[in-house]
């Protein structure tokens, strides 16, 4: 029987099968940012023990800084300073490779990994942060971890690891207009649940995964935690090493051919078998968004908010009514339509090039709404400048956005910045958790066009009726 | 079996866990997620502890960041104050992979949680935290949550990682799958470094093998 690209991945890095199933995994790469890696490195200190190869550890600033231009080490998180202080000068003791805030290398992790050629195909690569699973697009085999075991993989570059089941996901068809990597992503979740992919790692494969720009990619594998999975990871084609080449840490001259040759080889045998196979018809995919307080309550933006009492399965039907009476909704209501307060785009789920100026796109000639609180935050500070070098900053402050530096921002709330309580947000991040934009706030997962089409009319919008506006007597 | 993590001579000792007879909370909501069980706003240090009171804080307070409790809350009754197992639903501690969450339940008390399924970052973390995961049906949780809402204090639950049991409080007894390394380093309350470390030379060796093998991965 062939082998799975998951297969292939893990056997490539197996020092030891310890048994049951549990392998000593080679752990290529580490990330650490300051919010975990503070404590895991803190951890490491505290036990006399030291980093093995620094120079295969990366460190950047993303989640408790400030994103307010002309920023500093005051952030708004109450004993904020502290976690970056603490990372700074273990991170500097230890000899890692740090992205420190002022660095243009800085951003967000997981935006920052592939940018900079970290994050390569065939790698492993862990961080302590769930959506490590993002440059799984890459082909990279990336998952999150713990603190204590971020602290295992520092001081012994490996790592325990239970191989998972594998999953392989089909998306297959051509991308309807309106439709991007995140309406994928959230379809899958919401169609198999938020834990409908617990205990495996997902390989998403098809014809429109093959169409999908990398940048996409990343989008789709960011999401395979919230789907429950281990990771999720596209198999590298021409289109990654295209991405891959010539980015700082990426492998140079011979190197490279060597390295190209040898990542061919990343895909699964013909004749691989799954342990679970889900194929899912990208033609039927409608923009969607989330209604709830679980990535699992979301619907095309074209339907109506649910009834919990149509639903079968009472766990189910219990966190229904929870989430509709967090997000203040009545069943029945439309989506499209709903009045919201503030409109975010950012995230590592959705700030990266590709992502803002498919946003720009929607708001150039536009204005956002009156009322609207609308914030644009940038992936990594490479994203930043790329885009205000061919003009985007100035589509989004004229159009009303704030543009801000880079960094996790109000993806979550850490006790500093937020939307307010009871606003309600229409968001590019990856989770709809109570509270976790803010103390009662009402967040709605959706793509950056979607983000931004809403924030210009001021409601949760259909995307692509704002374009075929637009497009007059274009009938796309 | 996984004999080579057996012998292994604990240099540090974490938390054991071997049984446990205690007190069950119920909490049966599912998608439990880390954020939930400790908010981020929460973590005011760079430290494994001081989370405690930071613990389900959306739930147990009437207000964000308050501490004023709320009485319909189930870590706030009598005599659930005293839990040292919690009874939720499917996925828990699904979410963001911050380990406080762990330090956070076993500095409250919880020392087993017992559910049908979990985050993996989570569940992984558990183990190595003296915390001990338990995966059991669905229905099977529900009817001991049922069991243990009259007098908790009567209806105790027993978790056995001896065993791989649970005993439920009418006698029923309900077998659970755990790794063996996860039990392993909960029976013995091994620090999973130190046991790695005695695998240092094939560690060393594998590296100089695959750096002949995949030179563009060393910098
Ligand atoms: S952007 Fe949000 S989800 Fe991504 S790493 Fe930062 S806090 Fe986590």
């Amino acid at each position: 029987m062939g082998h799975t690209i998951i297969d292939k991945l893990w056997n490539e890095h197996c020092i030891a099968d310890l048994g049951d199933g549990t392998s000593l995994l080679y752990i290529d790469r580490i990330f650490l940012h300051e919010r975990t890696g503070s404590v895991a490195l803190k951890g490491l200190e505290d036990q006399g023990r030291h980093v093995r190869n620094p120079e295969q550890v990366f460190c950047t600033m993303d989640h408790i800084v400030d994103t307010t231009p002309g920023r500093g080490d005051a952030t708004r998180v109450p004993n904020g300073t502290d976690f970056i202080k603490t990372t700074r000068d273990a991170a500097r003791a230890a000899g890692l490779n740090l992205f420190d805030l002022g660095d243009d290398r800085q951003g967000i992790v997981h935006v920052v990994s592939p940018e900079l050629g970290i994050a390569v195909p065939g790698v492993t690569l862990v961080c302590p942060d769930s959506h490590t699973c993002t440059v799984g697009g890459i082909g990279a085999l990336a998952w999150g971890i713990g603190s204590t075991e971020a602290e295992h993989a520092l001081a012994t570059k490996t790592l325990v690891v239970k191989k998972p089941a594998a999953m392989r996901v089909r998306f297959e068809g051509h991308i309807p207009f309106g439709v991007t990597a995140k309406d994928m992503i959230l379809h899958l979740i919401g169609k198999y649940t938020a834990s409908g992919g617990v205990g495996y790692a997902i390989e998403f494969a098809g014809q429109t995964i093959s169409d999908l720009p990398i940048e996409a990619r990343l989008t789709l594998c960011n999401m395979a935690v919230e789907f429950g999975a281990w990771t999720g990871v596209v198999a590298p084609d021409a289109k990654t090493f295209e991405y891959v080449k010539g980015r700082p840490y990426a492998p140079k001259a011979e190197a490279w051919d060597r390295a190209v040759e040898h990542w061919k080889s990343l895909v699964s045998d013909s004749d691989a078998e799954f342990d679970r196979e889900i194929t899912i018809d990208v033609a039927q995919i409608v923009p969607q968004i989330t209604w709830g307080t679980s990535p699992q309550h979301e619907t095309g933006i074209d339907q109506r908010v649910p009834d919990p009492r149509q639903e079968p399965d009472a766990n189910r039907r219990l966190s229904m009514e929870r989430a509709l009476e967090y997000m203040s909704l009545e069943p029945g209501t439309p989506l499209e339509g709903i009045p919201i307060d503030a409109a975010f785009i950012g995230s590592c789920t959705n700030s990266r090039l590709s992502d803002l100026r498919n946003a720009a796109n929607i708001l150039k000639g536009r204005k956002v709404a009156p009322g609207v609180k609308a914030i644009c935050v940038p992936g990594s500070t490479q994203v930043k400048l790329a885009a205000e070098a061919e003009g985007l900053d100035r589509v989004f402050t004229e159009a009303g956005f704030e543009w801000r530096e880079s960094g996790c921002s109000m993806c979550f709330f850490a006790g500093g910045e937020s939307f307010g309580v009871e606003e309600r947000v229409v968001t590019s991040t990856n989770r709809n958790f109570e509270n976790r934009q803010g103390p009662r706030t009402r967040s709605h997962l959706a793509s950056p066009t979607t983000v931004a089409a809403s924030a210009v009319l001021g409601n949760l919008a259909d995307v692509r009726k704002l374009e075929r506006l637009r497009a007059g007597s274009n009938s796309e | 079996m996984c004999g080579n993590w057996n012998g292994c001579e604990p240099a540090a000792i974490v938390n054991k866990f071997t049984r446990l007879k205690a007190i069950a909370a119920p909490l049966l909501r599912i998608n439990v997620d880390t954020d939930a069980i400790i908010p981020s706003r929460e973590i005011k240090r760079v430290s494994k502890v001081g989370l405690s009171d930071g613990l389900f804080a959306g739930w147990r307070y009437t207000e964000p960041g308050g501490r004023v409790e709320d009485p319909g809350f189930i870590l706030n009754r009598d005599p659930f104050r005293q839990a040292q197992i919690l009874l939720s639903g499917l996925n828990f501690g699904c979410g963001s992979s911050r380990e406080h969450a762990v330090w956070a339940l076993a500095e409250w008390g919880i020392r087993s949680i017992i559910a049908p399924s979990y985050g993996a970052i989570f569940y992984a973390n558990c183990a190595r935290n003296g915390v001990l995961p338990v995966i059991l049906d669905n229905d099977v949780v529900e009817d001991m949550a049922r069991q243990v809402t009259d007098e908790p204090e009567q209806h105790l639950i027993s978790v056995d990682l001896v065993d791989c049991t649970v005993t439920a409080p009418d006698d029923t007894v309900h077998a659970f799958e755990i790794d063996a390394a996860d039990r392993e380093m909960l029976l013995e309350g091994l620090d999973a470094i130190d046991v790695t470390r005695k695998r240092d030379d094939e560690i060393l060796a594998f590296q100089a093998r695959d750096r002949l093998r995949r030179p563009w991965i060393y910098l």
